[in-house]
């Protein structure tokens, strides 16, 4: 963890309490996670208790406490996506890389996530890719996404 | 850069721009929503503006990147104007078409224009397709006429008027009263008189006073907010300001989910751009109002959309609700009187100023006033966003505006207010859609998302999709949501896996009263609605589950199993590839067969099956 990028997201914010929130999404964000030591910096800084930090962090969805994987595949689970088939790709996922949604592979290579709802409805049923959407899934198509992404690591270990 | 120092500036910036943009003969305006973005709508754009400037053309044409167009299934999503021309479903690869034939030519590409599903005719015109034709677009007809990121575009259509003539000479008291004369309710589903809180506020001791923009929608199936806050910002800033003005305060707060990444770019954008004009900061367009606003991330939690667990928020600290027995109006954020509205509530404040109460009092009905934007998705053919005037029939949104069903099954239902609302079945779909007939239906308009379901959605899993959502977002405070909803959970699941028993209906509705009187917010005040709703409205589906161990939909796993049509199945081998459990197996050209041991019903092979032959039941 570099103490440089920290002071960016810091920087202007500093004994600022109700800038918690914003801070840890930038961490987040920086990161991927929020690391233990990152949260003891932050409470320091903003002077905020550090369990207040840890509280904050834990309950709010879009913070995760764990490095997440090379791939972050979120599902949308809200409502439009649901009656559209959303529980069939998770389904996929789980059954393809034998995780459960919060959880990353062994490899690192795939985080498993759920969003209540992205926003983008109409085109239900959606997923996320790294933050890049990808509408009207189909478990083929996911299935095949993941799929491709094995075949890359593959092509890239063996000229590597 | 230019200062606008008082409201001639700010006049004589309009014209200028106006004059110079006369002389673009066509623009070519481009969907750059989230969902049109998802479509790679981007590259499109890219692609025409090459092409644009490759032809020496970009003089005479304009190519505009807007926010959200509604009609969010055909897209990427391009309109040619002054022509009006429609075409959807565009791709980079058709943008040397589209400049040298339409734009050169004025010839039309008949494959990219949009093909009426009903009548199977191709339409040419935004302004004819059925879709568009049948609404009343107040708020949304506005995303069409600017680029979001550009503060010239909104000035241009007369941007920031209302404000300058709010500012210049009418009080707070008279800003309060247009806006409780206008019957403007808020949008974000409460449904409380406008006029109403801000006169509270504005009546509330105190200097420091704030005013907040609620863009959490957590309820899913709903994006209304999102649109309108990606598309027009400034609309959205300019709504604000007139409240902070009338009400008194200094420091307005915009509080976006971190999901809508684009719209935060949108609002901190459109921020910088009104600073470098001077719009925002001391004695705006010379007044003696001073104002400044600020961007809040929401941390993906659904009960932040509700008013003190968003300002708690806003603190930096968990989003927990407090009792409101002393209102936000008077003891809001940071214990300051605050007013907080919704995102499409702030929009509609510049046109009943321009425009008038009177003429916003024109549209509605008697309770609810104005038009309403829907986000209709589900199992309809015209997914997007609806606006329409408060009282349109669900009927005329669902089948004239929505186009019906997508899949040929029948529409069964539709579920309005996310997990606040409830699910109201076809028999009650003449009802007027407004704040006061679907409340006492049962349901409720909440924000607006409307998902419609048809013959293949079971009812109680619906009501399991909801206990699920609360249960998991429930802030854990008080005893009757956290608890109450775990319990109700337990016994929906019971009942969808076939070990539901008679006497679990008296329980539910039981549970319910409780989880309804004991919570302490309003979001766990009605999270027994959908239960509520489905339990009176498609009370045989829940008999059907508990009485006959059945699924009349084929959703619930327990109760259903697979099977092959062995008429139908052509032996091509599709399923026996897409099942990631190995437990399809047969020949090529012969009948597959389903391991029923094997098999997790998880619907796959349903989905891949080019051939209908695969049946849950």
């Amino acid at each position: 963890m570099s103490t440089t990028s920290l002071n960016v997201v810091l920087k202007g914010r500093r004994s600022q309490p109700h800038q918690l929130i914003e801070v840890l999404q930038d961490i987040q964000d920086l990161y991927g996670y929020i690391p233990a030591d990152a949260m003891k910096t932050v409470a320091q800084e903003l002077g905020v208790p550090l369990i207040e930090v840890y509280r904050v962090a834990c309950f709010y969805k879009a913070f995760s406490l764990k490095p997440r994987g090379e791939h972050v595949i979120t599902v949308c689970t809200g409502t439009a996506c649901h009656v559209r088939g959303s529980t069939l790709l998770l389904d996929q996922i789980q059954g393809q890389l034998r995780i459960q949604p919060g959880h990353t592979t062994d490899d690192g290579l795939f985080t498993l996530e759920c969003v209540n709802c992205v926003g983008a409805c109409a085109l239900g049923p959606i997923i996320a890719h790294n933050g890049m959407y990808e509408h009207h899934m189909t478990p083929g198509k996911l299935r095949k996404i993941i799929g491709d992404v094995y075949v890359t690591k593959k092509e890239e270990s063996h000229h590597g | 850069m230019v200062k606008i120092k008082n409201p001639r500036d700010l006049e004589s910036l309009r014209v200028k721009i106006q004059r110079e943009r006369k002389k673009i003969h066509s623009t070519i305006i481009m969907c750059g929503g989230t969902g049109c973005q998802a479509s790679q709508s981007l590259a499109v754009i890219d692609a025409v503006k090459n092409q644009i400037a490759r032809q020496g053309l970009q003089k005479n044409v304009h190519v505009r990147a807007t926010g959200c167009h509604g009609f969010c299934e055909q897209g990427p999503i391009m309109v040619i104007e002054p022509e009006n021309l429609f075409y959807c479903h565009v791709s980079a690869k058709d943008a040397q078409e589209i400049v040298s034939k339409t734009l050169l030519k004025g010839e039309i590409i008949e494959r990219l224009l949009y093909v009426d599903p009903v009548t199977g005719k191709k339409i040419r015109t935004e302004a004819e397709i059925p879709f568009y034709k049948n609404q009343d677009r107040q708020l949304l007809a506005c995303s069409k006429l600017v680029d979001p990121k550009s503060i010239d575009d909104y000035i241009a259509i007369g941007g920031y008027e209302a404000l300058a003539q709010t500012l210049m000479g009418i009080t707070p008291e008279e800003v309060i009263e247009e806006v409780r004369a206008s019957g403007l309710r808020g949008r974000g589903g409460g449904g409380f008189p406008t006029g109403r809180k801000w006169f509270e506020c504005w009546e509330a001791p105190g200097d420091e006073k704030y005013v907040i923009c609620n863009a959490d929608e957590g309820d899913p199936g709903a994006y209304m907010d999102r649109c309108l806050l990606e598309a027009n910002p400034h609309l959205v800033i300019e709504g604000m300001m007139i409240g902070a003005w009338a009400v008194g305060a200094r420091q307005g707060y915009i509080y976006v989910r971190h999901e809508y990444p684009l719209a935060v770019r949108h609002a901190r954008y459109a921020i910088h751009q009104m600073r470098e004009y001077g719009l925002l900061g001391d004695n705006i367009l010379g007044s003696s109002f001073s104002f400044d606003i600020e961007v809040a991330r929401g941390g993906g939690a659904f009960v932040c959309g509700e008013s003190t667990a968003l300002m708690a928020s806003i603190e930096g600290k968990v989003g927990e609700p407090r009792p409101k027995d002393i209102h936000t109006v008077k003891e809001g954020l940071w214990d300051k009187p605050t007013v907080l509205n919704n995102v499409e509530t702030w929009a509609n404040v510049p046109s009943i100023m321009l425009k008038g109460s009177k003429w916003f009092a024109s549209k509605g009905t008697k309770g609810s006033k104005g038009t309403k934007i829907f986000a209709l998705t589900g199992q309809v053919r015209n997914t997007g966003l609806v606006e329409v005037a408060m009282g349109t029939t669900l009927n005329e949104i669902v089948f004239t505006i929505g186009g019906g069903s997508k899949t040929g099954k029948a529409v069964k239902a539709a579920q309005t207010g996310g997990p606040s609302g409830g699910c109201l079945p076809v028999s009650k779909f003449d009802l007027p859609v407004d704040f006061d007939a679907l409340t006492k239906a049962g349901s409720m308009m909440g924000s607006g998302g409307m998902v419609v379901m048809d013959e293949g959605t079971c009812m109680v899993d619906v009501a399991k999709y909801f206990l699920t959502f609360l249960q998991d977002e429930s802030c854990g405070k008080c005893v009757p949501c956290r608890l109450g909803v775990d319990r109700m959970l337990e016994i929906v699941t019971d009942i969808t896996e076939g070990n539901g028993r008679p006497e679990h209906v008296g329980l539910l509705e039981e549970l319910a009263e409780t989880v309804r009187e004991g919570s302490l917010c309003a979001l766990g005040k009605t999270a027994p609605n959908p239960v509520l709703s489905t339990l009176h409205y498609f009370f045989d589906e829940y008999v059907a589950h508990i009485e006959k161990k059945r699924c009349p939909a084929g959703v619930c796993k327990s109760l259903i199993s697979y099977t092959i049509d062995p008429e139908k199945c052509e032996g091509c081998g599709i399923c026996i590839r897409a099942c990631p459990h190995n437990a399809v197996k047969g020949e090529k050209k012969k009948t597959h067969i389903i391991n029923l041991l094997e098999c997790r019903k998880c619907g796959i092979c349903i989905a891949e099956c080019k051939f209908d032959a695969i049946m849950a039941g």
